[in-house]
């Protein structure tokens, strides 16, 4: 599935730019601890957190992440949302919990 | 044993409690190997090292250099810190211990994971340190 077709099926809301709608998404990661997300997630990987800080964008941008979804509408800091952009990294936002923005992704076939 | 022919050598400064930088010279690092044309595996082995001795400069350290050396056969990182030294080795080599505070945890810091997680992605990989000076990390990638 593509970035742009996975925000409108879940209503996402962008909360800094699409930089690549067309960029596909193959499987997701969901998790806050930072080294577990760096060790385990997988090139172009969702990455699905509660984490707002700036320092989601690193590893996001190291790992190639396709892009961040942030539950729970929590806000996210500006500067992350600043350097998410200077990297070319699209940050999301949905008011599910990651178990249930997990679920849902998982199941529309994203697997 | 000869000396290897030298392709590439950069030192990066690293500064502690810089968080508002902490990730910027793992993905300097990872730029130059992608641009060099550096097989993606190695880059990837590569950027999960370096960003876990990043942030554990970032974390523990006062400051740190980080010697960033590419040769023929390896990609060669040592980095030399001014800083409080690991206490215990062992204990900080095993998954899941960490001496991270708890602002640290609630960052999604402090997983215990740092150290395993270089281990585990390096050809080879070595760990000194002397408490109240300092701890020099040195770990090697093969290119093949």
């Amino acid at each position: 599935m593509k970035i742009k077709e996975l925000i409108e099926k879940f209503d996402l809301k962008v909360l800094n730019e699409v930089f690549d709608p067309g960029r596909e998404v193959s499987g997701g990661y969901t998790g806050d601890l930072l080294s577990d997300v760096i060790a385990n997630s997988k090139k172009d990987n969702i990455w699905i957190t509660m984490q707002t800080h700036l320092n989601i964008i690193a590893v996001a941008s190291l790992k190639e992440l396709s892009a961040i979804i942030v539950v729970m509408g929590r806000e996210v800091d500006k500067d992350a949302i600043a350097k998410a952009t200077e990297e070319n990294i699209t940050i999301l936002g949905t008011d599910l919990t990651a178990y249930r923005m997990s679920g849902k992704i998982f199941e529309s076939g994203i697997k | 044993m000869m000396e290897q022919e030298i392709l590439y050598n950069k030192i990066f400064g690293i500064s502690g409690k810089d968080f508002a930088n902490a990730g910027s010279v793992s993905v300097k690092i990872k730029k130059i190997l992608k641009e060099i044309g550096i097989k993606p595996e190695v880059v990837y082995r590569v950027s999960i090292c370096c960003y876990e001795a990043e942030m554990n400069v970032i974390m523990y350290a006062r400051i740190a250099k980080l010697n960033f050396t590419i040769t023929p056969n390896e990609v060669i990182i040592i980095i030399e810190d001014e800083g409080p030294g690991i206490e215990n080795i062992e204990l900080a080599m095993k998954e899941g211990f960490s001496t991270a505070t708890q602002e640290m945890r609630e960052m999604g810091f402090g997983a215990g994971l740092g150290l395993p997680n270089i281990k585990n992605n390096s050809d080879e990989f070595k760990i000194e340190t002397e408490l109240l000076k300092g701890t020099k990390l040195f770990f090697k990638i093969y290119l093949n």
